[in-house]
């Protein structure tokens, strides 16, 4: 049979997707052990039992200066500034957008200025917020918010586009405004395609938020890693990128699990047009 | 009773014109059927009925009064695709006709109302056959399932006139006859004015009382920008078909078709006697 023919079954689909990710643990464990035995304090490349004995003080053991457990109270830190963001992002992006694609007027006033923010690189402005607001979380959350709301915008503008021009006619002839079509017809049907670009956007709301953490932050998982690699703690930095990817992975997941729950009817209506 | 007035319609695009000289009467309660060949225009005249589209010359009167400039709900569609909403279930679709003319803030009934609307679109839904289907989306719904729904949704908001754009040129054969019946026994039962835009010329003397063809009159290439179509034939169906009384003599089985040898007994619509 042609290769393009040829499914896997479910067993060998389990087998092929975790090759990769052995080869990969593989890989990291023949050139640790390699280091290691050319010289046992390599902070590089560290071992299992460091790792593990590293991940165990930040992850169970208080901490000796703050008393708080590190991971914890980083983790807590870094997902509040992330959620209070997306929150604010998802919010302001939907009522602008569905303003802008839904009323010529807003459209006008509204779209080039958004495509032209856009376009500004969001960590150049870093320096402006951190003047402007100073140090704290509302810099932080102002970056991120900054970062994925102009996308967020265009997007859901492009989503409420894309619906029918019959769905916006026949509407009217039921006897909606502009009002009722934004909010029984508009809104309802957007709102799971705004979980996607939410989803997309994820990647970029963390970068902004390691950034910010980076630069100027007390606790967040940001960081911790920017501030242990002054010691070359490899085996910190190693179990919280993990961490991260880790929580990465269980947002979109979530948000795809919100998305077939909160809207049913969505998947059949997407493939079946 | 809801007549429409057409007079002295023109539509052009740019340089392009696609309508022009259409001058028409559509008495109430009649059901008139714009057929075509595809360009000609007929679905640019239903949507400046709808006023989606708006005439560059001429006017529109509906019971003597100037069209509105937008939709609205004295004027009922029903699309080829599209028409009802993928995120409401069939009820829901139904519905939402009824709440958005009677809330107009929240577009959402509650409580007494609500259940007084949602009997009202129940039974709307079991006159048009989907009584079974509330509680399904749209999606889960055959095309001629979808097409009924449109109508119940449409109808629900209680229209004067319902335009209707090649609502059944997607749906097979069988599933057509059937949803043609209840189109009829609609019209029949409802206060309604209809125009339907096909392409189906046995759809068109089907359902109709009178049958407009648009078509260009000029068609050498140098004449095609310039000239638009207009109205060529206005046919009023035979036998005659009255709103409000269903034509009983359909159902006989005994009746000759087009290809049968012809009867002899009783005049046909060609015979001298009849035409005098």
């Amino acid at each position: 049979m042609r290769l393009i023919n040829r499914r896997p079954e479910r067993g060998t689909w389990l087998l092929l997707a975790g090759l990769p990710f052995a080869l990969a643990v593989g890989a990291y464990l023949v050139a640790s052990g390699l280091r290691l035995a050319e010289n046992p304090d390599d902070k590089l490349l560290p071992g299992l039992s460091t790792l593990g004995s590293a991940l165990w003080r930040v992850a169970v053991e208080p901490d000796r200066r703050t008393g708080d457990i590190l991971l914890w109270a980083d983790t807590a830190a870094s997902l509040g500034r992330l959620l209070v963001a997306l929150g604010i992002a998802s919010l302001s992006a939907l009522l602008v957008g569905v303003a802008a694609g839904l009323v010529p007027h807003v459209r006008a006033l509204l779209s080039p200025f958004v495509t032209a923010v856009c376009l500004v690189p969001p960590l150049a402005v870093l320096p402006i917020l951190f003047i402007a607001l100073g140090l704290g979380e509302a810099s932080k959350v102002g970056l991120i918010v900054l970062g994925i709301t102009p996308f967020l915008i265009r997007d859901l503008i492009l989503r409420v586009d894309d619906l029918p021009r019959q769905q916006i006619i026949k509407a009217q002839t039921l006897g909606a405004g502009t009002w009722l079509v934004a909010i029984r017809v508009v809104v309802p049907q957007v709102l799971p395609r705004m979980v996607d670009a939410v989803r997309l956007s994820l990647g970029p709301a963390w970068l902004f938020l390691i950034s910010a953490e980076a630069i100027a932050a007390e606790s967040g998982l940001g960081y911790r890693i920017f501030l242990v690699r002054r010691f070359f703690a490899m085996d910190v930095i190693l179990p919280y990128v993990a961490w991260i990817t880790l929580l990465a992975f269980l947002m979109d997941w979530g948000l795809r699990k919100l998305q077939g729950k909160a809207f049913p009817w969505y998947e059949a209506a997407r493939s079946g047009s | 009773m809801t007549g429409i007035s057409v007079r002295d319609l023109w539509k052009e695009y740019g340089d392009q014109v696609v309508l022009e000289r259409v001058s028409l009467d559509i008495a109430p309660r009649s059901f008139v059927a714009l057929v075509g060949p595809s360009g000609c225009g007929k679905t640019t005249f239903l949507r400046m009925l709808l006023s989606e589209e708006v005439p560059s010359r001429g006017s529109i009167t509906l019971d003597g009064k100037p069209l509105a400039p937008e939709p609205g709900p004295d004027r009922g569609v029903v699309f080829q695709r599209y028409s009802v909403f993928p995120h409401l279930t069939v009820l829901g679709n139904v519905l939402l006709g009824l709440e958005l003319g009677r809330s107009r803030f929240w577009g959402r009934l509650f409580g007494p109302a609500r259940a007084a609307a949602r009997a009202e679109a129940a039974a709307m839904l079991e006159a048009v056959g989907l009584g079974h289907a509330l509680d399904k989306y749209p999606a889960q719904l055959s095309g001629g399932m979808q097409q009924r729904l449109a109508l119940a949704q449409a109808l629900a908001a209680k229209p004067k006139v319902l335009l209707l754009d090649e609502p059944f040129g997607a749906l097979d054969p069988g599933i057509r006859a059937e949803i043609h019946a209840l189109m009829l026994d609609l019209w029949h039962s409802r206060p309604l004015t209809v125009v339907m835009v096909t392409h189906d010329l046995s759809e068109a003397f089907g359902l109709a009382t009178r049958v407009i063809a648009f078509d260009r009159t000029r068609t050498r290439p140098e004449e095609r920008l310039r000239y638009g179509a207009t109205v060529t034939q206005d046919i009023e169906v035979w036998p005659k078909r009255v709103a409000g009384q269903p034509d009983k003599r359909i159902p006989q089985p005994n009746r000759p078709g087009r290809d049968d040898p012809a009867t002899l007994d009783g005049p046909g619509r060609d015979d001298p006697a009849h035409a005098a």
